[in-house]
């Protein structure tokens, strides 16, 4: 990959001194292009190409095992899928876990944000402590919560059996929904963080003179909330529903440690992993890759259209 | 706000504090009870009796050292090429005008919501032809896709910040442009690239589906995927406090880094996401 420095390319078209604009511009132009070359080749090569392979495998049937059984068998793989009740169960679960997980963050990530804001003492503390679980390895995070959760060694139940709803001997991974709750912990302890982080840039943002003015004019706390601070972070709360949104969706490491699909836990990603590592059906697995992808983008176009915000000029972009 | 801080703000600090801390100091703790206070069953967060002979196991354990090994491997060498590769795009963003700027962003953006596990399929066959299965290039080269979008990003933020008249103020004033280039410009965007660095290094040291899919022994195996094959014995009884162990061993790196350049972290992540 051939790597063009700037400075050469730049000392090239200074030294004529009166060069015309548009020679100027053109050499600008391939400078840029060259510049970006590299990156763009690495980030396409390995997703659009293999995207596109999947695609293609997704048309055979082609178990690993069973090589010389390979053959086209059109879409038929996709009707497999779509008509498995399997894929429909996981599929719901992925989607719970992505509306549950992202409201209860978006909340308490808004109130994290809220003190952050406003505390004046210990920020470096604060801002260490918040970004420990950002930086932790999931599958630490998943131990650890399982560790908690568990019956024999966990604090969960000695700590919290007083709660009318928690017995002493819970097994958390016993059931369908106590296995989500702690699966779903884990996830809201790691990335809460992040998200008040995005949320709390959005709040600096929001102008203190017009918080004032709306206070002078006798605007009570949640009017200030709800017409002043929310809509002023309009952009900001964008961003970050979108990022975890897409990111809760792909939730794989949680799963695969916490209870490895067991009490009807998989996810899509999950239930994709499976097919391809487990299962050696590359064809199966590539098909629910392949709408695990169109899964993606339907929700990001979904939250964009929701959300009517443009990401580029969110993002300040020309 | 210069408000004075209420006694609700200083309950909501305390619990962002317990928040964020507790699970860690949980595994902490765990890491030093005994193996046979974990199998017996020792449902109180504290130890009974504290001991250190979890860490001598598992940094004696040849399968968690190699993991170990990989993980700084692969995470630095994926750290370096994608920032290289990432200064050089941002560079071009921010400052030169070029046909395909937004094309690039998009594909930026586009790869950032991309699902990671539906590359497996395809990777786990396309390596097998390439011979990139289960070796270091196998990981590399996915984890800078995948952490460029994000170098980009916050590179570009930060690179337009950057007033680079000053580089021809210090020609103009006698400096080489090599001088200039040196002493002026690097020094003000080393921290820019020192944070994508960071926030590429934590996407590489936290990876587990393609860890899990693209390795098959512990010659390329990293740190998490090695975890979720540390079952012990008895698959109902998992060792607890040495897979705590081995959790706060990882973990150590991430504190070191956080505990160091905070500030920059949060600069970055911020900056790549919300502007304007």
């Amino acid at each position: 990959m051939s790597t063009t420095v700037a400075t050469p390319a730049q000392s090239a078209k200074t030294p004529p001194g009166k060069v015309v604009a548009s020679d100027r511009a053109v050499a600008e132009n391939r400078l840029g292009q060259k510049l970006v070359a590299p990156a763009v080749v690495i980030m396409v090569l390995v997703t659009a190409y293999p995207m596109l392979q999947a695609l293609y495998l997704s048309l055979f049937r082609y178990r690993l095992t069973t090589p010389e059984d390979k053959g086209f068998v059109g879409l038929s793989n996709y009707g497999v899928i779509l008509g498995d009740s399997l894929f429909w169960k996981d599929t719901l679960n992925t989607v719970i876990i992505m509306v549950v997980t992202v409201a209860i963050e978006l909340v308490i990530g808004f109130a994290f944000a809220m003190v952050m804001h406003r505390i004046m003492i210990a920020r470096g503390l604060m801002r260490t402590a918040i970004l420990i679980p950002y930086g932790i390895v999931t599958v630490v995070s998943a131990f650890a919560w399982q560790f908690a959760f568990s019956i024999n060694n966990g604090f969960v139940n000695s700590w919290f059996h007083w709660l009318p709803w928690i017995s002493p001997q819970q097994n958390w991974f016993g059931d369908h929904w106590h296995a989500m709750f702690a699966i779903m912990a884990s996830e809201i302890w790691k990335t809460t963080p992040f998200m008040s982080l995005l949320l709390l840039a959005g709040l600096s943002q929001v102008s203190e003179d017009m918080l004032e003015a709306a206070q002078v004019d006798g605007a009570t706390w949640t009017q200030r909330l709800y017409k002043v601070i929310l809509p002023n972070m309009k952009a900001a709360i964008m961003v970050a529903v979108l990022f975890r949104a897409l990111d809760a969706f792909r939730i794989f490491d949680n799963i695969v440690i916490m209870t490895a699909g067991a009490q009807n836990t998989e996810s899509s990603s999950f239930l994709t992993y499976r097919q391809v590592i487990q299962q050696m059906q590359l064809g199966m697995g590539s098909a629910l890759s392949v709408l695990l992808f169109l899964a993606v983008l339907v929700i990001a176009f979904l939250i964009v259209k929701l959300f009517r915000v443009d990401l580029a000029s969110a993002r300040g972009e020309g | 706000m210069k408000q004075k801080i209420g006694p609700g703000v200083i309950v909501g600090f305390i619990v962002i504090l317990v928040w964020c801390l507790l699970p860690v100091a949980w595994i902490i703790s765990l890491s030093f009870k005994s193996v046979s206070e974990t199998t017996t069953g020792s449902a109180q967060f504290l130890p009974k009796s504290w001991t250190i002979q979890n860490y001598k196991d598992i940094l004696s354990n040849g399968d968690f050292t190699d993991a170990l090994r990989n993980s700084f491997g692969i995470a630095i060498i994926a750290t370096l090429l994608s920032v290289i590769f990432a200064t050089l795009a941002a560079y071009a963003i921010a400052r030169l005008d070029f046909k395909g700027k937004r094309v690039v962003l998009s594909i930026a953006l586009a790869i950032a919501m991309f699902p990671v596990v539906s590359l497996i399929s395809p990777l786990f066959d396309m390596w097998r032809t390439f011979h990139l299965f289960n070796t270091w290039p196998g990981l590399i080269i996915p984890y800078m896709s995948f952490t460029l979008p994000l170098a980009i990003w916050t590179l570009s933020a930060f690179f337009r910040e950057i007033p680079w008249e000053m580089e021809q103020a210090a020609q103009v004033d006698g400096a080489t442009s090599w001088q200039a280039f040196r002493k002026v410009i690097v020094p003000l965007a080393a921290p820019g690239v020192f944070t994508a660095a960071i926030l590429t290094f934590f996407f590489a040291w936290n990876e587990f589906a393609l860890a899990i899919s693209l390795t098959s022994t512990t010659s390329s195996r990293t740190v998490p995927a090695q975890m979720s094959f540390f079952v012990g014995p008895d698959p109902f009884n998992p060792p607890y406090s040495q897979l705590a162990t081995a959790a706060v061993i990882v973990t150590i790196p991430v504190i070191v880094i956080v505990l160091l350049f905070q500030r920059r972290i949060v600069a970055g992540l911020t900056s790549g996401a919300v502007k304007g």
